[in-house]
């Protein structure tokens, strides 16, 4: 696989299965207003998962939807974190704090990158992710200054899903050797900056964790992913063929 | 000017208008249960968003839900202009007190569901809600404004996921004809119960919050789908529809099965209210949290 698509797919898929985990949250959300919100964020994932798959297909002569539905799970590059099933919703806001972050300073590098695909949708999402790290931040800091059994639920989150940060900040051939790509791990101190500052103001401890998990990038992913992909893929796998 | 004479000039009451008791409890009846019915009804169609068949149909199903969270929270902002508080209507959803409408009670079994909902079920609330957009009612009738022009996108996309099945193979032309099989009856139960046995109706005319019988807007429904089921190339499930004075004669619905669901016996009752209500619980922590975190900020701050 060259190494363009092989970077785009990673970006995509992270988005993707981003937006499959935000969109299980609607109609369950703990207020109204969260239904919305949460419904916008995982909107603009799909958004930014359908234009990368898009780009990645047209690299390869396959359609999104033949990324999406059509491959297997060892095929998927996605960060574990974003496959990991909802907890409560602290682990939601943890997660999104840690990700969004994590997009917003690889979105903001990319736009500026000599593939004008690429920096054409980063230009884009970093306005999105933006949103999304604003809004993770404003409820890490709620329930973590918030009562008793909030602060224990957001540092429960927090540290549980600390293990699969490093996986983001991975460097490997094929962001070394591709050019447009930004090497992720450049953001890995400005990222540990601004999530503890957040994580610090919300009151929580930085969580401390020496295992870290691995392997989304190279299609080893934890046992969740089969589920749902399974869920995500059986109509479409259901009907070859169909258009819908 | 006084409410009756607003109301026979047919202008619009605002909240801090003087109104009589019966008119303020018959519209915070109504439009919480409107509300309601938005908030509920995006269970069903929830229901699919993790399985839609592209990411195209995922993006607009997302939206779609996402939009019927929005028409919600319009409509509690308007019933929270007559002096109530969301909390409390949620309060007496939750218990059962207030409904919801009842074809959200019925399940989404395949994909082609999705795509009666949009045509028919929204279909059907657009024939009923365009009406209101002139309820007496300012803050009701501005509401439904935004809503009716939101329920015509989700109407298209519905008839458009069923053109693309009732186009497709044969085992889309069969989901999509058994979903139009199930889904047809309880459409034509949207519009309630028959004119002759409908309670609220007459009170709720003369005072501008209802314009149209029932049943006429039933017909207007019939007349409206029928051909639509014609380019589709379906067959509506009713025997007796004819095509006669340019309207088309069609098998009044079995109320009785209106009757049971709204008394709480259909296939999903249950199911939608245990989950909204255990959202609402899983959610209480939260909302606490941010009560204190919003207090302690306060406290700080003075």
């Amino acid at each position: 696989m060259n190494d363009l698509l092989e970077y785009t797919l990673r970006l995509g898929d992270d988005a993707l299965i981003a937006a499959q985990r935000t969109g299980e949250w609607i109609a369950a959300a703990p207020q109204l207003e969260e239904d919305v919100a949460l419904g916008n964020i995982g909107l603009d994932q799909l958004g930014q998962a359908r234009s990368l798959l898009q780009y990645a297909g047209s690299l390869d002569g396959r359609t999104e939807d033949e990324l999406a539905y059509f491959r297997d799970e060892r095929e998927f590059r996605n960060l574990q974190l974003c496959e990991l099933p909802n907890g409560d919703f602290a682990f939601a806001m943890a997660r999104l704090l840690y990700f969004a972050t994590y997009q917003h300073l690889l979105y903001d590098e990319l736009r500026s990158c000599a593939d004008e695909t690429l920096a054409g949708v980063a230009g884009k999402a970093v306005k999105e992710v933006a949103y999304h790290v604003d809004h993770a931040t404003q409820w890490v800091l709620r329930l973590g200054d918030g009562t008793e059994e909030s602060h224990r639920r957001m540092q429960a989150a927090l540290d549980a899903l600390w293990p699969y940060t490093a996986e983001m900040f991975a460097s490997d051939d094929v962001v070394r050797q591709l050019s447009v790509a930004v090497d992720p791990s450049t953001l890995e101190e400005e990222w540990t900056r601004r999530v503890t500052a957040v994580i610090d103001e919300s009151t929580c401890e930085r969580p401390t964790s020496s295992y870290q998990h691995s392997g989304g990038r190279s299609g080893r992913h934890t046992e969740h992913m089969g589920y749902l992909l399974a869920e995500l893929q059986h109509v479409a796998r259901s009907h070859p063929g169909a258009t819908w | 000017m006084d409410f009756q004479a607003t109301i026979d000039a047919d202008g619009r009451i605002e909240p801090r208008d003087a109104m009589p008791d019966g008119y303020r409890k018959t519209l915070i009846r109504q439009i919480a249960q409107h509300a309601h019915s938005e908030i509920i009804g995006m269970q069903p169609e929830g229901n699919w968003i993790s399985r839609a068949p592209s990411l195209r149909r995922k993006a607009i199903l997302m939206a779609k839900v996402q939009d019927e969270a929005g028409h919600g929270l319009y409509l509690y902002a308007a019933a929270e202009t007559l002096g109530v508080d969301r909390a409390d209507l949620l309060d007496l959803l939750h218990s059962g007190k207030q409904k919801y409408s009842s074809i959200f009670n019925y399940p989404t079994l395949t994909w082609a569901d999705i795509g009666a909902i949009g045509w028919l079920v929204d279909g059907a609330a657009i024939v009923n809600q365009v009406p209101l957009c002139r309820c007496s009612y300012g803050p009701y009738a501005r509401a439904m404004v935004r809503v009716c022009k939101e329920e015509s996108f989700h109407q298209r996309q519905g008839f458009e996921i069923l053109y693309t099945l009732s186009k497709g193979t044969e085992a889309q032309k069969a989901m999509a004809q058994d979903a139009l099989n199930r889904w047809w009856w309880p459409s034509l139960m949207m519009f309630g119960p028959p004119d002759a046995a409908s309670t609220h109706s007459e009170q709720s005319m003369a005072w501008g919050i209802k314009r149209h019988s029932n049943d006429e807007l039933r017909q207007r429904f019939v007349d409206m789908t029928v051909p639509q089921a014609d380019v589709l190339g379906l067959r509506v499930p009713d025997d007796g529809l004819v095509y006669e004075d340019g309207h088309y004669r069609f098998t009044e619905p079995d109320y009785t099965e209106l009757y049971d669901v709204v008394k709480g016996n259909g296939p999903c009752n249950q199911q939608r209210l245990s989950h909204r209500v255990k959202a609402h619980e899983d959610g209480a922590w939260v909302r606490e949290a941010a009560a204190a975190y919003a207090a302690k900020r306060a406290e700080r701050a003075a």
